[in-house]
């Protein structure tokens, strides 16, 4: 079957799964929608342009304070704040370009986890806490267009829905245009990738932009999903709950991460029945994966493809 | 009144500088930064904890068999964990060593629950007294356990055969291989000892904080910082770092201003940062070479 009956039966798919899930469920699945694009926003930048962030939940937080003061502190609509939002994450993405420039893999690892450390403890301190509300944090308004409030778990799984596929469709032209390429190429030879007229400084920066502004958008998406926000949820853990996201799908394929997002955020509902152990057994299902998928979910599906010909007639090539 | 403090974060330091020897020595050989370093800190200080505290041992005797206990623990994770994985990249590879530290995480709450727990001191007593200087004795046992592992550490790889057969490991794995150096067990050996000098450090640092489940990753963001900070390849430049940073710490402390206190944290990032922007390749690191 071709690749566009395929997209039409998943988007249908989505559109129908709502029904005969509960409320609770329906509100997790919207919540593994931010994360989706939180997965994606950090596989562009790591899978693609072979830039390691373990700060993204700085990102998250800038993403999701903005869209919700740019609501109750300037009065903007929810249409107007939350891209808003995004785009002003993403310039905040330039931050962390500037050590890129100069620095190898595990020294920009250092640099993104102390920028994630330093957001995370800005936040709180009681200079602002008038307009960030301090620990507690604030509230954030429900999304509104016109006179429509989505206030329903249905009705923010319908948003979220709308906002991740726009967001997954575009992501995914960027990672196959020519810039997606340019950032490959600057991953696997840098010299020859400039050689070839690749400006390594524009794309680099490029790259944080682009995996800011989704990480933005995820983090808005989130706030306003949960109708709250607080520094307490960004800590070092959510960035590396991200980084595990993109591994455990496949770092460097976007429906790995599609995968790796949706697993990751309903592992701890499976897992909570264990109680006390829960840790024990989501740290083991780490290891466990890696061990038997090293390259990933998405890269064990490809082994499979590749392995047994009855999947590549039922998925052609290039589906 | 500085010298005090410059004191106070020598200590500090020595402890981040045995953390951040752990962890490069496992970089080295394995090119895998250990992020359940931590977890394996905490876990060692633990068993250090029951020992001490709940079976009554004295400190002194207490301490060898929880550095034995840190490398067993290290060889067990390379053996069950990470190479049954070797074929991942190596950026999964660190979702692994996350991976075992949340299991162990689990297991010390299952084991000693979730109420913060205190260490004696290694010595009891009154502190020494240098001119106007304060030092405690524990911090005195911290850093003459620092100097003679540090020093028992270096003279390993300088002057013994494994030693020599763990730096050609780290230097070229295939080559080493194919001098029938048993690649395998010196990755063992590396966790085993990077472990264990994680596990020093957590045990003698547990009577100065309250020993609980996840105060060990601030130290560990701190030897990571320090190891950063040194050159991630250079076994002496982690601990030049790791006394940095502990100095660096110690006297923001001693400066009057609050903001500088709350964001204590941070501003040793931002040191790093700044530092690293300056020499990329940290203070005693290899310059990174290009290849084209």
């Amino acid at each position: 079957m071709p690749r566009q009956i395929w997209l039409a039966l998943i988007a249908l798919a989505l559109v129908v799964l709502p029904f005969g899930l509960k409320g609770y469920t329906i509100y997790i699945v919207s919540l593994a929608g931010a994360n989706i694009l939180a997965a994606v926003g950090l596989n562009l930048l790591m899978g693609y342009a072979g830039q390691v962030s373990i700060g993204q939940a700085a990102f998250l937080a800038i993403g999701g304070y903005t869209s919700a003061l740019l609501m109750t502190k300037l009065g903007l609509a929810f249409w107007l704040a939350f891209p808003l939002a995004g785009v002003l994450t993403g310039l905040t993405g330039l931050i962390l370009f500037i050590p890129a420039l100069r620095l190898g893999t595990i020294y920009l690892a250092i640099a993104t986890l102390g920028f994630g450390a330093a957001v995370q403890q800005l936040i709180p301190l009681p200079y602002w806490s008038a307009i960030l509300g301090g620990h507690q944090g604030i509230k954030v308004p429900r999304p509104q267009i016109g006179s429509f409030v989505f206030d329903t778990d249905l009705e923010l799984y319908y948003l979220t829905l709308a906002i991740v596929g726009v967001l997954l469709v575009l992501s995914w032209n960027v990672a196959r245009s020519y810039v997606g390429r340019a950032f490959i190429a600057l991953r696997d030879k840098p010299a020859a990738a400039e050689a070839l007229g690749i400006n390594p400084t524009r794309y680099k920066a490029y790259a944080f932009l682009v995996s800011a502004f989704l990480t933005g958008i995820a983090g808005a998406l989130q706030a306003h999903l949960v109708g709250h926000i607080s520094p307490g949820e960004f800590g070092l853990g959510k960035s590396i709950e991200i980084f595990a996201m993109v591994i455990l799908g496949g770092i460097g394929s976007l429906p790995g991460s599609v995968l790796g997002a949706v697993f990751l955020t309903f592992l701890p509902h499976w897992l909570s029945e264990a109680k006390l152990l829960y840790t024990f057994f989501y740290g083991a299902a780490l290891v466990l994966v890696i061990i038997f998928m090293p390259y990933g979910v998405w890269g064990f599906f490809l082994r499979l493809y590749y392995r047994f010909p009855m999947m590549q007639k039922l998925f052609p090539k290039g589906a | 009144m500085i010298e005090q403090y410059i004191v106070l974060g020598l200590a500090q330091g020595s402890l981040y500088a045995l953390m951040a020897l752990g962890m490069v020595l496992i970089f080295k050989t394995t090119d895998i930064v250990n992020f359940g370093q931590s977890d394996m800190t905490m876990f060692s200080a633990y068993v250090g904890f029951t020992l001490v505290v709940g079976l009554g041992w004295p400190f002194w005797a207490a301490l060898p068999l929880v550095i034995v206990f840190g490398f067993l623990l290290g060889v067990a994770v390379e053996r069950l964990a990470l190479r049954p994985a070797r074929e991942a990249p190596v950026v999964s590879l660190l979702i692994v060593t996350l991976g075992v530290g949340l299991m162990l995480n689990a297991l010390a709450s299952w084991i000693w629950g979730f109420d913060p727990k205190s260490l004696p001191y290694a010595i009891s007593g009154p502190p020494v007294v240098l001119g106007n200087i304060i030092i405690t004795r524990h911090d005195l046992v911290i850093f003459g356990t620092t100097i003679v592992l540090s020093l028992g550490f270096f003279a390993l790889l300088k002057f013994t055969k494994i030693g020599t057969a763990m730096r050609a490991a780290a230097q070229n794995k295939l080559g080493a291989q194919l001098l029938g150096i048993p690649v395998f067990r010196i990755n063992m050996l590396s966790w085993g000892l990077g472990v264990a000098l994680g596990a020093v450090a957590g045990v003698l640092i547990a009577p100065l904080v309250f020993l609980d489940l996840v105060v060990m990753v601030f130290v560990m963001l701190k030897g990571f910082a320090a190891a950063v900070l040194g050159g991630f390849t250079s076994l002496p430049g982690a601990i030049v770092g790791g006394l940095l940073v502990g100095l660096f710490e110690s006297l923001l402390i001693a400066v009057p201003f609050e903001l500088i206190n709350q964001l204590k944290e941070t501003l040793v990032f931002v040191l790093i940062i700044v530092l690293l922007a300056v020499r990329p390749q940290g203070l005693l690191g290899e310059p990174i070479h290009r290849r084209v």
